[in-house]
């Protein structure tokens, strides 16, 4: 039931986007954020989702996953591209008894769920593609300046990979406690929603509790192995960027310049 | 064989929450462990058998007495690494003691801290998969595992520190029976094969059998070392410590005690069927 989930998941592979460097991919992932939130109208966001469109195919991981994905938050983008609809004034498109709807929240309206669709798509393409401790080894290094000010990158990045981990193996006890309280007679699909609510209490506390002994657990396994913060500690795997890396860097600046053309293009077209 | 762990007058105890009552776990306990030999401690639940391993390579300290690795007295806290390195403790929960996602990135885990250069922790990673065969799972993610591999990645994780001493707490408890053939393969491997010297914690008694010491526990105090041999055919002292008898033992017994002439001295299920089989050629059933 939960596992089916894939948010957040990783999919081993050998592909092109799979070898590129972490550090490079979080980067990358940063500018096409920026880029999305830059395209002011539908050309730029055309290109904007060919590029990750592209991104998609080399990464060679099922398509079906990214629509898995889209599912869970499916409910979001409609609620907010609803919202949007009214938010706007502009020439009356058309009109349903008392909802008028104007262009400009109509044009609003598919913004934001283009938005929203490719934010998901590219941060799919990260957590797919990247193993969650390549992932926080990254952001430790791209952190890494920020101990000037004493944060502890190296504890955030621990903390982020060992949450990381755990998903899987709490989402998996999740299940097993649902079935538990069921078997006891717990009622979980009837009710209004704070009966649900309600509901919910039995379920999270052994959770909460059973979480607990876990951390108990690990950080004790952790000290057997020695841990001991991140002084002294090296990496089995270096990070170095190859030429593939810088190439996809140049992609993405090249996508990123594309969006900014089009948004000149549309004004110069206006004009 | 040199003395490699030496527990001397071994104390432990706390004092209860609300009241001055000390609970002694461990009460006068004195072992010596051999380098190279595969160890079995037995104990009902309560015993001690856990509390004496987490002393064995200093997460708890003695109370009273000394625990010595290798010369090196666990109380002296400037020495900790160089323990933790040479006695490796598994728990009983693989899913517990498993830090990274990737069954390669967690077995890395213990070198990164040792901070040994990038190339030779490859090297020991890689090593220490081979060794609990697990190595073409090396890229795996932790989630698609079963308990007998958690398990064996949890070992590989130890094993990559190049500890000399393998301690193993109830490390088959939560898995099912195949799981538990792969793990004590595994143990019995590292054995023999790498010279590491095992302790192994159970209550399976069908795990002990092929130790070359046992060591019985009851209430915080040793109740006997022995060979498993000796250990076993004892059933009244095995009753006394709260401890299950190999079913294969159990059999034999009931048949002695029926006026049956055969030796009960087995440790398996197939040295069982073996004695029987002779029983029964030898007294060729006229019925």
């Amino acid at each position: 039931m939960l596992s089916n989930i894939a948010l957040g998941r990783f999919f081993p592979g050998n592909s092109l986007v799979h070898r590129l460097d972490p550090r490079v991919k979080i980067v990358i992932v940063v500018v096409l954020l920026v880029t999305v939130f830059w395209a002011g109208n539908y050309l730029a966001l055309l290109t904007n989702l060919a590029a990750i469109f592209v991104f998609m195919a080399f990464a060679k991981v099922s398509f079906k996953n990214y629509f898995k994905n889209m599912k869970v938050i499916l409910f979001i983008v409609v609620f907010t591209s609803v919202l949007n609809i009214f938010y706007a004034k502009g020439p009356l498109l058309f009109k349903i008894g008392p909802v008028a709807i104007t262009k400009g929240g109509f044009d609003n309206s598919v913004f934001v769920a283009c938005r929203l669709v490719i934010l998901i798509l590219i941060s799919s393409l990260l957590t797919f593609t990247t193993s969650p401790t390549d992932l926080t080894d990254a952001l430790e290094r791209i952190l890494k300046p920020l101990s000037m000010f004493k944060i502890k990158t190296h504890e955030l990045a621990m903390m982020m990979a060992i949450a990381l981990r755990f998903i899987p193996t709490l989402l998996e006890e999740t299940d097993k406690i649902i079935d538990a309280q069921k078997a006891r007679g717990a009622d979980m699909e009837s009710g209004n929603a704070l009966k649900r609510i309600k509901a919910l209490v039995p379920i999270l506390v052994p959770l909460l509790v059973a979480s607990f002994r876990r951390a108990f657990d690990l950080a004790l396994a952790m000290e057997c192995r020695c841990y001991n913060g991140g002084d002294g500690r090296t990496k089995m795997k270096v990070l170095h960027i190859c030429s593939n890396d810088v190439l996809a860097i140049f992609a993405v600046v090249a996508v990123f310049l594309l969006v900014l053309w089009s948004n000149f293009w549309a004004l110069a077209v206006h004009l | 064989m040199e003395k490699f762990i030496d527990i001397v007058d071994l104390e432990f105890n706390y004092e209860e929450a609300d009241g001055g009552r000390k609970i002694n776990i461990l009460d006068g306990v004195n072992l010596e462990i051999k380098k190279g030999e595969f160890l079995t401690i037995l104990g009902h639940n309560g015993s001690g058998k856990s509390t004496l391993a987490k002393h064995l390579n200093a997460m708890l300290t003695p109370t009273a007495g000394d625990v010595f690795v290798r010369g090196i007295n666990t109380k002296d806290y400037s020495r900790i690494y160089d323990i933790r390195s040479t006695v490796g403790l598994v728990f009983q929960n693989p899913d517990n003691q498993i830090v990274a996602s990737i069954v390669e990135d967690d077995v890395a885990f213990g070198p990164e801290n040792l901070g040994i250069a990038p190339e030779a922790i490859r090297a020991r990673v890689d090593d220490a998969l081979r060794a609990v065969d697990m190595y073409d799972c090396r890229k795996e993610a932790i989630y698609n595992l079963s308990g007998g591999q958690k398990q064996r990645v949890a070992i590989a994780g130890i094993i990559a520190m190049r500890p000399s001493c393998l301690v193993l707490d109830e490390p088959t408890a939560m898995l099912d029976p195949v799981g538990r053939d792969e793990v004590m393969r595994v143990i019995k491997k590292l054995n023999k094969e790498c010279g590491i010297t095992i302790v192994l914690i159970t209550h399976y008694m069908d795990e002990a059998t092929d130790s070359d010491r046992i060591v019985v526990m009851n209430e915080g105090k040793i109740a006997r070392i022995g060979a498993p041999l000796s250990i076993f055919s004892d059933v009244d002292f095995l009753k006394k410590c709260q401890l299950s008898i190999p079913q294969s033992v159990e059999l034999l017994q009931k048949l002695k005690a029926h006026g049956v002439q055969i030796p009960s001295f087995v440790l398996n299920e197939d040295e069982c069927v073996d004695v029987l089989a002779r029983y029964f050629s030898a007294n060729a059933i006229s019925r």
